[in-house]
């Protein structure tokens, strides 16, 4: 691994590898500028936006034709490898997406606002510098850029109760899990003397069962549960996903999904594998609790919004549960899971921002009713990705589910994963009923289709990536086992 | 030595006197002052400690931001102290209980430092009195941690979005008087008509 340190050795090439984030930063202060003196050209700001993210993502894979490898910059306090570099590619793509969920709706609903493109920027940045975060400096302030960004985004629809509760209650218990993870860093830090991950490595490798080190550890991976919403720290999440504006919703279960779940796997690969038997027993926990939860609490549950957050919660205890391996397999799983997953968020978060009734958004799952004759696209493509969420064979959900519980019984975990198939099955009752209901259930009042072309292209683009990710799967393995080398070695 | 002991014992004593008096103070006003000259003698013990910066960050941000704010808000709202103040009697326990559980705990730790074999506290690197640590915490700030530092700054930026974002509401549109209500008022609607008894009022 290269070490680049302080600034005076920052050379022209070490910056280029930070490039995605000084693009992002510089444009958020461009954005809010144009926005402050030009209030009028919405439209534009949104192009500048969208644009800021294309050449983000650029700038983040143009390096990838040389043979760059490993760095790390700033003492440690970052590190650009090709798990960051995967994850960074998948944040992008799902901020790219808020920005084109959000255009029509915020118009539609009068929330015109210049300040939601920065906050999206900047939330991006913060995720961008969490998955590659090297140490717990950088950890804790990456984690509190994206989530002040967040808190704000929930809030946005600031006249309406639900979103103003949905922001309140995310910045509270927000702040305490921040608190409770900056305990644990402090403990972490006072016993192995260094707050990077390398030397916390080094730490649980000489003295594995000291008991400070494991109390830090217990207050970190609390803190770091609230994040991606792993029972028992969910609480928060379903009210947080009804109040807040759809768009901002599908980019809490995308984005922020994807840095908290890639940012536990990062602290505990990088800075833990050492004493990886201290911790899986908690990640055990953590995971199984999440998927039985997931699986049971969504079947009562009547608006979409909240329905997705149950199942976001069960998806992470799938996640979770490779996690537990603390091999390869496991990480490549959690990784390819991601991927897969964000397509499917994307594309149901789209088709429920496509759904209108006169004047208001249809959430209502028993709404749905007829909506095959009504919109035929609209009800397939949804049908698609719930199957996919299901897990049933062909679609990509099945193989993502797959690889994770193959990882699981090669390491010979078999417990977790009976639970963990069980809990899927269990799941896939809710996400047929919905299929059922659109397609056999008399129609109710009609739904009508908003026009914009952003949505579709979305939606359809992600029903055809679940339907057809079996016919050329290498496109998103390769990524994501290199990606997974690079924390733990095959 | 000697005058060093002497400044030690008459800043720890003003600022343990100055706390209390913030509590047993009648007037609001008089406790944030006992306030700030608790903050002061805190600031004179950490230069006395060799820790200037902490003690200039004390006066700057606790005395100069903090506690003006405290005064501002003491001088703006309509508190009602008494009022706040009348629970004592009932919170007087736990409180006592809170202080008792700090005390031990100090104990505790003096106890510790005291026997032998236990770990010392490390000497400040780079030597005090080769760099002052005002000196020394800039050098790493903008070297070491120049990109944290940075980050801090972006967080601080969202704060103030953010605040905007959810607060400001943009000034109200309509200025001048709306002729065609005016013309639509009746007399009826503005003049009241009264008998009044002299001498007596409305």
């Amino acid at each position: 691994m290269i070490n680049l340190t302080t600034l005076q050795s920052l050379a022209p090439h070490a910056l280029l590898l930070l490039a995605p984030e000084v693009l992002l930063a510089a444009m958020a202060m461009l954005v809010l500028t144009f926005g402050v003196f030009r209030p009028k050209s919405m439209r534009s700001v949104y192009r500048i936006t969208a644009l800021t993210l294309i050449l983000a993502i650029i700038a983040l894979l143009l390096p990838l034709r040389l043979p760059l490898g490993d760095f790390t910059l700033f003492n440690g306090a970052i590190i650009m490898d090709d798990f960051a570099r995967y994850m960074k590619c998948l944040i992008l793509v799902a901020a790219l997406a808020a920005i084109f969920m959000a255009r029509d709706y915020l118009e539609r609903t009068q929330l015109q606002r210049f300040e939601y493109p920065v906050l999206i920027l900047l939330a991006t940045l913060g995720m961008c510098l969490m998955v590659s975060a090297g140490d717990l400096i950088s950890m804790y302030l990456a984690l509190e850029l994206q989530g002040l960004c967040l808190y704000v985004l929930a809030a946005f629809k600031r006249d309406s109760l639900r979103s103003s509760e949905a922001g309140l209650k995310y910045f509270v218990l927000g702040a305490l899990s921040s608190g409770i993870l900056l305990f644990g860093c402090s403990l972490l830090y006072g016993f192995a003397g260094s707050t990077g991950f390398e030397d916390l490595a080094g730490a649980a490798g000489t003295m594995p069962e000291n008991l400070g080190l494991l109390f830090g550890l217990v207050f970190v991976l609390a803190g770091l549960a609230f994040k991606c919403s792993a029972v028992p720290f969910h609480m928060w999440t379903p009210d947080v996903y009804e109040g807040a504006p759809t768009p901002v919703t599908a980019f809490l279960a995308g984005a922020a999904k994807l840095a908290a779940v890639a940012l536990i796997v990062r602290f505990l690969a990088d800075g833990f594998l050492p004493a990886a038997t201290q911790w899986q027993q908690i990640i055990i926990a953590l995971a199984v609790a999440s998927m039985v939860l997931g699986a049971f609490a969504a079947i009562g549950q009547k608006n979409i919004k909240r329905l997705m957050a149950y199942s976001a919660i069960g998806h992470i205890g799938y996640m979770l549960a490779a996690l537990v391996t603390a091999t390869f397999e496991g990480v490549a799983g959690i990784l390819l899971y991601l991927a897969l997953y964000l397509t499917m968020n994307i594309g149901i978060f789209s088709a429920v921002l496509m759904m209108q009734k006169q004047d208001s958004q249809v959430e209502n799952i028993s709404e749905f009713a007829g909506l095959h004759e009504r919109n035929p696209l609209l009800a397939f493509m949804l049908a698609i990705l719930l199957f996919s969420l299901a897990g049933v064979p062909p679609l990509a959900g099945f193989f993502a589910k797959f690889y994770v519980f193959l990882a699981v019984v090669e390491a010979g975990l078999y417990p977790l994963a009976i639970i963990g198939v069980l809990a899927s099955v269990v799941a896939a009752f809710y996400y047929l009923r919905i299929v059922k209901i659109m397609y056999f259930d008399a129609p109710a009042e009609p739904i009508q289709q908003t026009s914009g072309f952003g949505l579709k292209f979305l939606l359809v683009v992600a029903g055809v990536i679940n339907l057809a990710f079996f016919a050329y799967p290498a496109a998103l393995l390769i990524p994501s086992q290199l990606g997974a080398a690079s924390l733990i070695a095959p | 030595m000697i005058l060093e002991a002497v400044a030690f014992y008459f800043f720890a004593g003003v600022c343990v006197t100055s706390a209390l008096a913030v509590i047993i103070a009648r007037n609001p006003v008089r406790s944030v002052l006992f306030l700030i000259l608790s903050f002061c003698s805190a600031a004179a013990l950490f230069i006395l400690l060799g820790a200037e910066f902490l003690g200039l960050i004390l006066i700057v941000v606790y005395v100069g931001a903090v506690a003006v704010l405290f005064l501002f808000v003491v001088m703006m709202l309509d508190i009602d102290f008494t009022e706040l103040r009348s629970g004592l009697l009932n919170y007087l326990p736990v409180g006592a209980l809170v202080g008792f559980i700090l005390l031990i705990e100090l104990i505790l730790v003096f106890l510790i430092t005291l026997t032998p074999g236990t770990t010392t506290p490390k000497a400040p690197s780079p030597p005090l009195h080769t760099t002052p640590n005002t000196n020394a915490i800039g050098e790493i700030l903008y070297t070491d941690y120049f990109f944290l530092f940075q980050i801090a700054g972006v967080i601080l930026l969202v704060a103030m979005i953010g605040a905007i974002v959810l607060t400001l509401r943009p000034p109200v549109q309509r200025k001048g008087l709306p002729p065609a209500e005016q013309i639509a008022r009746s007399p009826s609607d503005s003049v009241e008509t009264r008998d009044l008894v002299s001498r007596r009022g409305a």
